[in-house]
């Protein structure tokens, strides 16, 4: 089983967010970067089917040299190798051309990528490359179990989930409930020892063309300071929300 | 060149994310100078002319059998072959679930751009220029398209749904599926019955580890069930199982945009913030004055949940009772 793991490198969850170059550029001044949280789950997933049946797990990013201690720390939680496009791209339609190109290149079982990634949001590149490669893409994927070459995937949909079966190979878009948070791995000493030495390529990007650009960055408008209500007066604030908010 | 709207339908019918994105591809056509057109899919049990009273000039319905349950690659390639018939460079989604999913296919099929998230109508129409939701509710992106041909996917209950009378004229056509189209074959769905589904709901009640026990969710859901809300609830109450993990938002959960937010006994996390903070309207109530979510609340109340929570239901069947 080759499994490719679709890494994304994102500023951390608790990361201010400030723009600069005059609001073309997210501003990465003292901001920690991590393996974006979705993924994480996948990949503690694909660990799982490597320990059940074997095989072999590839890491990926499109990135600069920059996003490779992203990569690093995904070698230190059990990925075997890891692959960096060399890139920096603004858009997704892009980063999927790439990884398309190294799976044909490569062959791979199943390609595990996050639902979406916590900084653009986008939630694009499983579809994206599902389709570019004619694979089933299935997003957002809260379990998957393996019977021989059969998938059996549940997916969240407006109001329930739904249950599906596919042949591999496919590309899943996970979150929580492939693994849930406590079988999150993290690195221990060994496993960052043994990241050092483990294979970590670098690969040209192919020819690809960005289809969107960011124009400018701004910020949601600050609220206004919260209006607090009296606990026994609970009328006004339900007289607020109808009046003022127009919400009720 | 003209606007393609996918007009989705859960079980044969239309939901409010369907008018809205009607609507929104009809102004997107105004501004182009040109034709609204939806597109439904499969076996449709309500009134498609509905459409027109959002603004399809023209309501196009495929019928195949390949259309019968959801996969992205044949609802994108019956998408693709109305657009392409229709002349639209452009196409409009809204992001729900499968919304999500059959965009990019379409992108792919139509070598268009994709953008995601899209919470304007376009700044410009040439180049075509949006306005999106990025970073986790922490930032907004100015997206440029440099494509011949966009899709764009619009957040659900983003851009409200707006009556523009069309004419609507209906044709129905047949779909040549692809059998060489790999896809995933649905086995079940499971959806919750007479509940609101969490991302199209305008009203949320959440609560999180402030109730103190599961048992104690049933003031919760009484105040939902008088405001007609769905119900939420924090990453710490899913993770320990006392609320199911559907019902959690947050950076790892949902992300909504509901007109109303009552977060009861929640602290405030960033990572809670990142699901909610798009929330047109936000009030907290907590024992706690300086929980972090009174930062970014509109209205709030200090006090005790089990106290407030009976009371603000019997106000609100009060203030029902008198309009």
């Amino acid at each position: 089983m080759k499994i490719l793991v679709c890494i994304s490198h994102v500023p951390d969850t608790t990361s201010k967010i400030n723009f600069t170059a005059n609001n073309t550029a997210f501003d990465t001044t003292g901001v920690q970067f991590i393996i974006n949280p979705y993924d994480e789950f996948g990949l503690t997933r694909a660990l799982w089917i490597k320990e059940k049946q074997g095989g072999n797990i590839t890491a990926v990013t499109v990135g600069t040299a920059t996003v490779e201690p992203t990569l690093r720390k995904a070698l230190a939680i059990g990925a075997d190798d890891a692959i960096r496009i060399d890139a920096a791209p603004t858009d997704a339609f892009y980063v999927a051309k790439q990884l398309a190109a190294l799976v044909q290149e490569n062959g791979y079982d199943l390609v595990i990528c996050g639902q979406e990634s916590i900084d653009y949001n986008g939630g694009q590149v499983p579809g994206l490359l599902g389709a570019m490669l004619n694979w089933p893409t299935v997003s957002p994927c809260v379990q998957m179990e393996l019977t021989g070459t059969t998938a059996t995937l549940t997916r969240e949909i407006d109001g329930g989930k739904e249950i599906s079966t596919a042949e591999l190979p496919i590309v899943i878009g996970g979150k929580k409930g492939l693994v849930e948070e406590k079988d999150l791995r993290i690195p221990n000493m060994r496993g960052i020892m043994m990241a050092r030495s483990k294979p970590l390529a670098v690969r040209p990007a192919v020819d690809a063309d960005m289809r969107t650009k960011t124009i400018k960055f701004d910020k949601p408008a600050a609220k206004a300071a919260v209006k607090l209500i009296d606990k026994d007066d609970v009328a006004t604030l339900v007289n607020l929300l109808h009046e003022e908010a127009k919400v009720i | 060149m003209s606007v393609l709207i996918y007009a989705e339908t859960w079980e044969g019918k239309f939901k409010k994310a369907t008018f809205e994105a009607v609507s929104y591809g009809a102004q997107v056509a105004a501004a182009m100078q040109t034709e609204a057109f939806a597109v439904t899919l499969g076996n449709i049990s309500d009134d498609a002319s509905v459409l027109a009273k959002y603004g399809a000039s023209k309501i196009i319905n495929v019928q195949s059998e390949s259309l019968a349950e959801f996969t992205s690659a044949h609802f994108a390639k019956a998408i693709q072959q109305v657009a392409q018939a229709n002349g639209a460079d452009t196409v409009i989604v809204s992001g729900t679930n499968n919304g999500k999913m059959v965009a990019p296919y379409v992108a792919v099929n139509l070598d268009a751009a994709l953008i995601t998230n899209v919470i304007s109508q376009p700044e410009s129409v040439h180049p075509l220029q949006v306005r999106r939701g990025a970073f986790s509710a922490k930032g907004l992106a100015d997206f440029e398209s440099t494509a011949n041909a966009n899709v764009l996917v619009i957040t659900p209950n983003a851009l409200g749904v707006k009556e523009i009378a069309a004419s609507g004229s209906q044709e129905t056509t047949s779909y040549n599926a692809d059998q060489g189209l790999r896809v995933a074959t649905v086995q079940s769905v499971d959806r919750a019955k007479g509940k609101i589904p969490l991302p199209e709901a305008e009203l949320v009640v959440s609560a999180g580890r402030g109730m103190k026990a599961p048992e104690n969710w049933k003031l919760i859901e009484e105040l939902a069930d008088t405001l007609g809300a769905a119900t939420a609830c924090s990453k710490p109450v899913s993770d320990i199982g006392w609320r199911p993990h559907s019902e959690h938002v947050g950076q790892t959960g949902i992300q909504i945009n509901p007109n109303l937010y009552i977060a009861v006994g929640i602290s405030g996390a960033i990572q809670h913030l990142a699901g909610v903070s798009a929330s047109k309207t936000i009030v907290v109530i907590n024992s706690d004055p300086e929980a972090p979510f009174f930062k970014a609340a509109d209205y709030g109340i200090v006090g005790d949940a089990f106290d407030i929570v009976p009371k603000l239901t019997e106000a609100i069947k009060a203030y029902k009772a008198a309009n």
